[in-house]
Order: C-alpha cells, then structure tokens, then sequence
C-alpha cells in the first residue's frame, strides 16, 4: 500500500499560516495546541525562506521507538497516530521528534504533563465513537476520503499531502518547470524497501530545490 | 424618455468595462510568459545550502507557535534515541541480571557467611530507631522508584502484551504517577540520611586495607573496620554521588515548568537512566549482604542492636572504642526504648 506524506516546498510557502488556522479550526484542538507551525529562516533578510511542519509521519517514527507505554501504531497508510488512553504524558517522543510535533495541555499541578496531542494526518484515532474520537484527536477526513485540511487549504500549493508517488511526480514537474537543475539529484535504487526509498526520494527532492533556489 | 435612454447608456457602459478587462487580460497573460531563465537570473537567492545543513543549530528563526523554543530540525533527537535504546536500556538490563546472576551464584559458592565465634548475647546498639525509620523510608522509596522505572523502561515489553491493553493502561499511568511523586521525597530523605551519616562515613586509612583484602568476603580474613566498614563506606559514597546525580536529574525532568529545553531534558534522561539503574545493580549487593549474605547483618537494621561477637569480628576498631568507655559497655538487654544512645566513635 502506498505511503501518505506531507512535503513542503520552500519556494512556495508564503507564511501565511493558512495550514496552521486550517489545522487548528478543522480538529479543534485545546487551548495552546497547535499541530502545525510555521518555522521561517532568516526573517527579515533576503534569504527568507519559510517552512510549514508538523507531525511528518515518519517511517522510523523515534516517537514510537522511545514510547514507554507503546501507545502509538501506524496504519496501513504509513500514518502514525497514537493511543491517548494509553499515553501517560512523560515527554519522552517530545525529546526524541526530529520535527517539535507532540505537544502537551498543561492541566495538572507542578507543570505535569496532559495526554500527548499531534497532527494526526487529519486521520482521527482509536476511539469507541465518532464523537469521542473528534474530542480526542480532531477530525477523520481519511475516512471521509479527504486529505489533510492544512494542505487542502494551502493558497500556494506549498504544502502538499499525499502519496509518496504523486508528490514526488508533482515535485519533479515543478522543479523542471522553475529550471532547477534535477542532475544533483538521483533516485534511490531499490536497494532498500520501495517504500523506503520512495519517502528517501522525496526528501531528497525537496532539499535539492530548496538550495537551489 | 430617461428611461429609455438607460439601458443605451447600461450597454456603453459595459463594453468600455470589457475591453479594459480584456486589455488587462492581454498584458498580464505577456508578462507571465516571461521567460523562466530570465526570471531565474533576476530572482534574489533563498536560503543557502550552508543555512539548510545548519538548520538543526541556528538560532535565526522564529516560529509561529506560542512560546515554542524548537528550531526546524531536533538534530539531537535521533541520538538521544539510539543513546537510550540501543545502550542505555540493554546496559541496565544486563548490569541488573548480571548482577542477581553473580551473586546467586556467590551464593551457591560460599554460602552465609557466618560469626566464627558463638554469640556472647551481650548487645551493642548500632542503629537507632530513627536510624532505623530512615533506611527502611529510603529503602521502600528507591524500591518502588526502581521497580517503577524499570517499567518505564522495559515494562512495554512484558505487561503489555501479557495482560493486555485494560491491564496495562492503569499500570503504567500509576507507575508515572508513583515515580513522579515519590521521587521528591526520596530526594528529601536521601539528603537527611546522607547528612545523618557522615560523620560515620569519613575515609580512614584502615578502609584502605579493608578494600586490599577485598572486605575479607571471599578469605574470611576480618580486616580492620570502624563503625563503617570500607563497604559501606563505599555504598555511602556511591549514594552521595551516583544518588544525587540520580535525584537532581530526576528533578529536572519531573518539574518541566521551568524553561529547561528539550535537549537538556534528554541528557537528564541519560544521566537519570544510567545513575539509577547503576544504583539498583549495586543495592542488589547492599541488599544480598543485609540478608543472605551475612549473620546478623538484617537483624542489626531490623532491631537496632548487634552481637558483642559480631561487633568483634566485623567492626573490630568500634568494638575496641566503645569498650574503652565503661558507659558504653555492651549489654544483655535488647530493648530498645527509644530513648538508648548509639554506640558512635568520636
């Protein structure tokens, strides 16, 4: 099955926060929770560049690895949700996500930690029912057939989510049609999982153009 | 006759608002089919490629999200992961059954090591009962402490999939909450107790041949010990050091309220694994030698009072000390009213 991935494509993003307001309005997280953030290098300068980022749904996710409760699973798609009723708030994917992405309500005394909240890939999560798991982890427009809301709703274009395949072919198209140069950057043979090598490909992809700029 | 004019006017109107439409049209369509090398040359360069490969480092970007202290990339995460779970969890788990497996196996070898004098049934009172109140409070703690993080740390790997989801749910939550509240009060009573015992725990050249004849466990050899033998001077030792690295880590990571940042928590949690589950391989030792190990040992910190003989052969410099004092001389009674002195050098 293929692999659901979001990439952001540098050149593109305009800082708008759109994905932010999306993401935030679409699952209705708690106050001070906000699974999407905009990370913008050299503000200010001509250099300035901007990146939307989130949960990126790792393929060796380091949140699932370091989890003592092992509260987190993927799913076919290559989402990786997590179990909130199994989550004990210790931090522990916190320190370890290369991407920032779990956050946690400060609801106990002595700064305790709440129950881990993160993008869900707009993909829910185990609950009993649609309500419940609404109030848990937002919206399930996976289910629905839909994509993510933050990328649906992206003016430029910037921030895409999809199938490893279809971004990587869109990405490819754009880089072509912008004149940067494709030589620097070669696909990986499949000497490692195609799916593997497939997610490599992309990321690889979206480097290369964004320092060609 | 207004009226009738309107719609003529409406109609001029309209056309004059088409043609500047489709003129508009025109230019803009001229100006997005500049050419794409043109555009390429007049474009201003993004980030460098130096200011992408230092994206895990820099400190120049601001980021959307309320009090957010996370760069784009958490370049440390990765190796704080393989850290602990590639060395720090396995290392633990081997120090700690490597340890139970020595001293079972010590323990076939050499068996109890008992008084070689018969008792005299005069006692020495060694500890006292608020001696006795603090180690056994700091003993319960750092037992729940550690078996509560070991299940933080391996507990996944059993309880889950034994008993299942219902099961384990309520299990590590407690455990959380157990090691979270209970690990201040072990700071408190680990600093209490290692303030109480320092005077007893100062090195003494004696200690040095104490550790040369390695405590005398293995020769039954008596070597030279005060109050404190070189043993428990060292487990002191390992307590004031190994312990409060073990206590001001966990501190840290128990209370994130303070602004301490993400990679700080990691080496905390390093330092925190590490220390505690080095102290628990060693307890094994103190607590294999409090019990099976050695005559009279657990019945010292369950009653407070010693055997004249065990004093002798264990403690030989002390039992010279207090029997240079006449007040101090050992007696036959072995009640302890709270009210005795112990038997301390000067």
């Amino acid at each position: 099955m293929t692999k659901m991935k979001f990439v952001c494509d540098a050149e593109r993003c305009i800082e708008c926060n759109g994905c932010v307001t999306a993401c935030k309005n679409a699952n209705e997280t708690d106050w001070g929770i906000q699974r999407r953030r905009l990370v913008t290098i050299d503000d200010g300068q001509p250099t300035e560049v901007s990146i939307s980022v989130a949960c990126m749904h790792c393929d060796d996710a380091p949140c699932m690895a370091v989890c003592p409760t092992d509260c987190f699973y993927k799913t076919d798609d290559g989402i990786v949700l997590h179990d909130k009723d199994l989550c004990i708030g210790c931090g522990y994917c916190l320190y370890a996500c290369p991407f920032g992405a779990p956050q946690f309500p400060k609801q106990s005394a002595f700064g305790e930690r709440g129950k881990m909240d993160k993008c869900t890939y707009c993909a829910g999560g185990p609950a009993d029912t649609k309500e419940e798991e609404y109030e848990k982890y937002g919206a399930n427009r996976i289910a629905e057939g839909k994509l993510p809301l933050c990328a649906e709703m992206c003016a430029t274009k910037a921030l895409m989510a999809g199938p490893t395949d279809a971004l990587t072919d869109i990405f490819r198209e754009r880089m072509e049609k912008r004149g940067q140069s494709l030589a620097a950057w070669e696909p990986m043979q499949d000497d490692q999982s195609s799916e593997t090598a497939a997610t490599l490909n992309l990321d690889r992809m979206a480097y290369d153009a964004s320092r060609q700029a | 006759m207004t009226s009738a004019l309107t719609p003529l006017l409406w109609y001029r109107r309209l056309m004059g608002l088409a043609l500047v439409l489709l003129l508009a049209c025109v230019f803009a369509t001229s100006a997005l089919a500049a050419d794409p090398e043109a555009e390429i040359k007049q474009a201003i360069g993004g980030a460098s490629q130096e200011t992408w490969q230092d994206i895990g480092s820099t400190d120049d970007y601001i980021d959307t999200r309320a009090d957010s202290t996370y760069n784009l990339i958490n370049a440390s995460g990765e190796t704080w992961r393989q850290i602990r779970n590639d060395w720090v969890s396995p290392a633990g788990a081997i120090a700690i059954l490597g340890m139970l497996v020595v001293l079972a196996v010590f323990y076939m070898i050499f068996g109890k090591k008992t008084l070689d004098e018969p008792r005299t049934g005069r006692l020495m009172l060694r500890w006292t009962a608020l001696e006795r109140a603090l180690h056994w409070t700091m003993a319960t703690l750092f037992i729940l402490l550690a078996l509560t993080g070991l299940n933080l740390l391996f507990g996944k790997f059993i309880f889950r999939p034994l008993f299942g989801d219902g099961f384990w749910a309520p299990m590590i939550a407690g455990t959380k909450f157990v090691h979270n509240y209970l690990g201040p009060l072990f700071a408190v009573v680990l600093i209490i107790v290692l303030a109480k015992w320092l005077s007893i725990n100062l090195p003494k050249k004696h200690d040095l041949t104490w550790f040369k004849q390695g405590g005398g466990i293995i020769n039954k050899q008596h070597p030279p010990a005060g109050f404190a033998n070189g043993g428990e001077k060292a487990w002191y030792w390992i307590l004031a050091s190994v312990g409060l690295v073990a206590v001001v880590t966990g501190l840290v990571m128990d209370f994130p309220i303070f602004g301490q940042s993400r990679d700080t928590m990691q080496w905390m949690n390093v330092f925190h694994a590490v220390a505690s589950l080095g102290l628990m391989a060693v307890s094994l030792g103190h607590i294999y030698i409090g019990t099976l190990g050695m005559e009279g040992a657990f019945e010292a910190m369950k009653t407070g009072y010693v055997d004249e003989t065990w004093a002798k052969e264990h403690h030989n410099i002390w039992y010279e000390e207090v029997m240079n004092k006449a007040d101090t001389a050992p007696q036959k009674k072995a009640v302890d009213d709270g009210t005795a002195k112990a038997h301390r050098p000067n």
